[in-house]
């Protein structure tokens, strides 16, 4: 059934004032390639926002503008204002190495490091500067415990990570993120390597994770967009075409484009 | 954008369907068309013709549903593709319903032109063309998927219960001054509950075309003539 809320009130009820992303005209160039246009969106604190579109719309491009992941690739230029919990990330004087610890991200290829499973969780930790021995055994429990892996591999935590199967390998990158206690998690595609089962196992996992952090996901299965997210996107060539309520994305959207696309007319 | 429209197997699904309902349609509003002219008419022949035919009817329903519940499970469409689907589910029962309506008046038709005919100052023709009416107008909205129409068609629900509830006070009268006739009477009024309920079902199918086309649901609310 589709809820009457309107979006801003819907957000209103899912924020809790943290973890709020606010974003107004964001435009972004790659050289002299505009890839995103003038994009405006706020994103629900404690909430699951998916963002959909054909390969090339610009998703992916402004899921990493949120931890300023493309700051790495050269003759990127970046307009507008992005606001976490008030704080503008774009601002220069920003620490990007604290703000990546507050906005986690995670791929679409599991990639542990080649070290144990412990040793993977413990990384970002050690790197804030946690030595404490049992400290670091309390977050990655905790870690694996919220990742919904700790019970598959605690009797065996030495073992390398390379051992786990995809799925496992993904929680674990995902408890890896948790480790450094983020605010948000960004998620590009995490299921798109994974078999239908270890899929639904990370969908899940999303579900309880909804109650502690923001979680963005950019996704090509549509279907998974409608079950996980309580909010989605829909970009194109650049620009955010829709914004609403998942529910209202897929039974009843407003823009017509928004509409073929779901509806896999228009490909 | 047209360029980049796909017609996909999910369509040619949808498309069957739409064909599906749209000839069904044409049978309920024969069947309920032969009814009335049987009870108007006083024709035996044509009454038992309908009721015989409501088996073929049933089949097509079992059939559209079977149709409506794979394309759900298999494609599990989105948007305007699951509103589509979901209102035909609904239409369909709501036409079944409108046969099954058809038979009753069939049969009370057979019972009455066994015995002499009521004669009553009641606009029974117009209740039939109004109840009549609403059902093709409702099929209209379907077929060219017209709001305007099913709006329309919510209007002129409440003139049919209206024409129902003025049948009831004559046929009680009639009743009281003819007790001999309370049988007849009990049938006719049943007939004119039939066509009352007829004309909820094409209400029925009406609401759901709006909400096919708006993806509104307008149910259980009054019609807004500001539309």
């Amino acid at each position: 059934m589709v809820t009457e809320t309107a979006p801003e009130e819907a957000m209103d009820a899912a924020n809790g004032n943290s973890g709020l992303i606010s974003i107004s005209g964001l435009s972004l160039y790659y050289g002299s390639f505009q890839a995103l246009r003038g994009i405006g969106i706020d994103m629900a604190g404690r909430a699951i926002t998916a963002l959909i579109g054909p390969s090339g719309c610009g998703k992916s491009t402004f899921l990493r503008c949120l931890n300023r992941m493309n700051d790495l690739i050269p003759g990127v230029r970046v307009e507008g204002r992005i606001t976490l919990d008030g704080v503008d990330i774009l601002d220069p004087a920003i620490d990007v190495v604290e703000l990546r610890k507050r906005v986690g991200m995670v791929f679409q290829q599991p990639n542990p490091f080649p070290k144990s499973i412990f040793d993977n969780v413990a990384y970002g930790p050690r790197i804030h500067g946690v030595t404490n021995r049992a400290e670091l055994e309390d977050i990655v429990e905790e870690s694996l415990v919220r990742a919904a892996l700790w019970t598959e591999v605690k009797d065996d935590l030495r073992k390398s990570a390379m051992t786990l199967s995809g799925g496992q390998q993904q929680r674990l990158c995902i408890a890896r993120v948790l480790a450094v206690k983020p605010e948000v998690v960004l998620m590009d595609e995490p299921c798109s390597a994974l078999d239908p089962i270890s899929t639904l196992r990370i969908e899940e996992l999303m579900q309880t994770l909804k109650n502690d952090y923001t979680i963005v996901i950019v996704t090509h299965n549509m279907q998974q967009a409608a079950r996980v997210s309580d909010f989605t996107g829909f970009f194109l060539t650049g620009e955010l075409i829709e914004f609403d309520q998942s529910t209202v994305i897929f039974t009843r959207p407003k823009d017509k484009r928004t509409e073929d696309y779901v509806t896999g007319r228009f490909g | 954008m047209r360029e980049g429209i796909v017609t996909t197997h999910l369509q040619r699904e949808i498309e069957n369907l739409k064909k599906k309902i749209l000839s069904m349609s044409a049978e309920v509003e024969e069947s309920l068309r032969n009814a009335v002219d049987s009870l108007v008419k006083r024709d035996a022949d044509l009454a038992q013709a309908v009721i015989d035919g409501d088996t073929r009817l049933d089949h097509t329903e079992v059939e559209i549903e079977e149709d409506c519940l794979k394309i759900l499970a298999l494609h599990q469409p989105v948007a305007i593709d699951l509103r589509y689907v979901v209102a035909i589910l609904k239409i369909n029962g709501d036409l079944e319903r409108i046969g099954d309506e058809a038979v009753n008046i069939a049969e009370r038709a057979a019972y009455l032109t066994t015995h002499p005919p009521i004669d009553l100052p009641l606009d029974f023709k117009g209740m039939v063309t109004a109840a009549q009416s609403m059902v093709s107008r409702s099929i209209d909205a379907l077929v060219n998927l017209d709001t305007a129409i099913a709006r329309q068609v919510r209007v002129s629900d409440d003139e049919v219960d209206d024409m129902n509830q003025h049948m009831y006070t004559l046929l009680q009268d009639y009743m009281m001054a003819n007790p001999d006739r309370v049988a007849e009477s009990v049938h006719l009024l049943s007939t004119s509950r039939h066509l009352e309920r007829i004309a909820d079902q094409a209400t029925n199918i009406a609401e759901d075309v709006i909400y096919m086309v708006e993806g509104e649901i307008v149910r259980h609310q009054p019609e807004d003539f500001s539309k």
